[in-house]
């Protein structure tokens, strides 16, 4: 999807520096899948404490995010005041757009919690790959988005096992309405759909959607800075048409931030809602 | 053609399978910020919206018991409105009454003067007649006195008996009308 038939026009000259490198013509060395596994800061060589500045920035953004929702519900006022309104449109749009819209009152008060903190944790850390300077997403490693789908497939299949356990399991495995003869080939593929694929999907989605922000906006940065500095000459003309591309993409990468954060959440809340629905 | 572009380092790892710190540090973000939406911001959230339904609840009941109010006062008003009005036609009532009883008094009070002053008024003409009558019966005696002295050529004046004659024609005179008055009444 993002790799538009345009912005890869745009990075063709590239192209000729990268894969064939003449003798004596400057290399160009683009993006890497490295960039995501950066040298560890503290802890090197501890298994499971060793942390990156991927790991510190999560740990940043989780206090950025204490800070905002602690002061912008510190004190409130029945009139809010701008941040204070601020916070309570976000927090409204989830409760309203996405939970109750989908599980109604009741049910939406029990995930209200879980939602709203998927939204929160996978929005602000997506943001983080176009802050200059961090220029890299939280959940760009997949420890993250996999800890949050996880979540979500701990809480729709609780969801659903708690209310009505045969039928969540019957709506599940042997979807009503389809002819018993077929079961042998609709309850495998349920089966995959349901307890594989959601969890899988819902991770990969965002991943892949972070990691490709990255190396594109790597990509088209990083080639403005080869044209201009490197070549030089008539290649600026270059660099003027990647750098524009790069910006562009740069807005684009909000979109996807916001949108991939409410993809999230919505999928979420769909995948509880189908789970304590009654009939399919 | 990103895939070329990107450098395939041999010593990188998968992105796709998670190292264990990478797990550490997402759970650790998700119970954190997980506890604080749960635990802190939603209650928050959640008061504040209650507060407020409660504070819009309370105003429509204010201003619903405000408008009891002002229909009471109306109805009050025009409960006394209507008294008044009652009391003042009553008042009205009474006046014209009493009124006309004054009226009548007056009216009798005037004809009883004007019976009083006719009766006066008459008193005083019979007063009147009788003088008239006793000074009229000395002076009609003189005249025919003094008519027959003329006629007979002599004075009758000492004469005794003419005088008597005189004197009982007037008593005859008297009488007659005396009786005719009686008759008239």
């Amino acid at each position: 999807m993002l790799e538009t038939p345009l912005s890869a026009v745009a990075l063709i000259p590239i192209l000729a520096f990268a894969t064939a490198p003449a003798t004596d013509a400057p290399e160009f060395k683009g993006p890497s899948i490295l960039d995501f596994f950066p040298p560890a800061i503290f802890f090197d060589g501890n298994e499971f404490f060793e942390m990156n500045r991927i790991m510190l920035l999560r740990l940043v953004i989780v206090s950025l995010i204490f800070v905002l929702f602690w002061l912008g519900t510190r004190k409130m006022q029945l009139v809010p005041g701008r941040f204070q309104g601020t916070i309570e449109l976000g927090l409204e749009f989830v409760r309203k757009s996405i939970v109750e819209d989908l599980l109604g009152q009741k049910d939406g008060k029990r995930f209200l919690p879980l939602i709203t903190t998927m939204f929160f944790l996978v929005l602000f850390m997506n943001l983080t790959g176009i802050v200059p300077g961090i220029n890299i997403a939280g959940t760009s490693v997949i420890g993250l988005p996999l800890v949050l789908a996880v979540a979500a497939y701990i809480a729709f299949i609780w969801a659903g096992l708690r209310k009505h356990p045969w039928t969540f399991i019957r709506n599940s495995l042997f979807p009503p309405g389809v002819p018993w003869y077929l079961y042998p080939i609709v309850t495998p593929i349920e089966f995959i759909s349901m307890f594989v694929l959601r969890p899988v999907t819902l991770t990969l989605r965002l991943l892949m959607n972070m990691i490709v922000g990255h190396l594109l906006l790597v990509l088209f940065f990083s080639a403005t800075a080869f044209f201009m500095v490197e070549l030089g000459g008539w290649w600026i003309a270059a660099s003027a048409v990647t750098l524009a591309f790069g910006t562009a993409f740069t807005f684009f990468e909000i979109l996807v931030s916001v949108l991939q954060a409410y993809v999230f959440a919505l999928l979420t809340t769909v995948y509880i809602q189908l789970a304590l629905a009654d009939e399919h | 053609m990103l895939a070329e572009l990107i450098i395939a380092a041999d010593e990188a790892p998968n992105p796709l399978v998670p190292a264990w710190y990478d797990i550490v540090y997402s759970l650790i973000p998700f119970i954190l910020v997980l506890l604080l939406f749960w635990r802190v911001v939603l209650p928050r959230m959640q008061k504040t919206l209650d507060e407020r339904a409660a504070l819009i609840e309370g105003g429509i009941e204010k201003a619903e018991s405000a408008q009891a109010e002002a229909k009471a006062a109306l109805e009050e008003y025009n409960t006394l409105l209507a008294e008044a009005r009652a009391e003042a036609a009553t008042i009205r009532e009474k006046a014209r009454a009493e009124g006309g009883v004054i009226l009548a008094e007056l009216k009798e009070q005037a004809q009883a003067e004007a019976a009083r002053v006719t009766a006066t008024a008459q008193q005083q003409i019979e007063a009147e007649r009788q003088a008239a009558l006793v000074s009229l019966r000395a002076e009609v005696g003189t005249l025919a006195l003094d008519l027959a002295s003329g006629v007979i050529g002599e004075s009758l004046a000492d004469d005794k008996r003419a005088t008597s004659l005189v004197d009982r024609f007037l008593a005859d005179l008297e009488s007659d009308s005396a009786s005719s008055t009686k008759a008239a009444k």
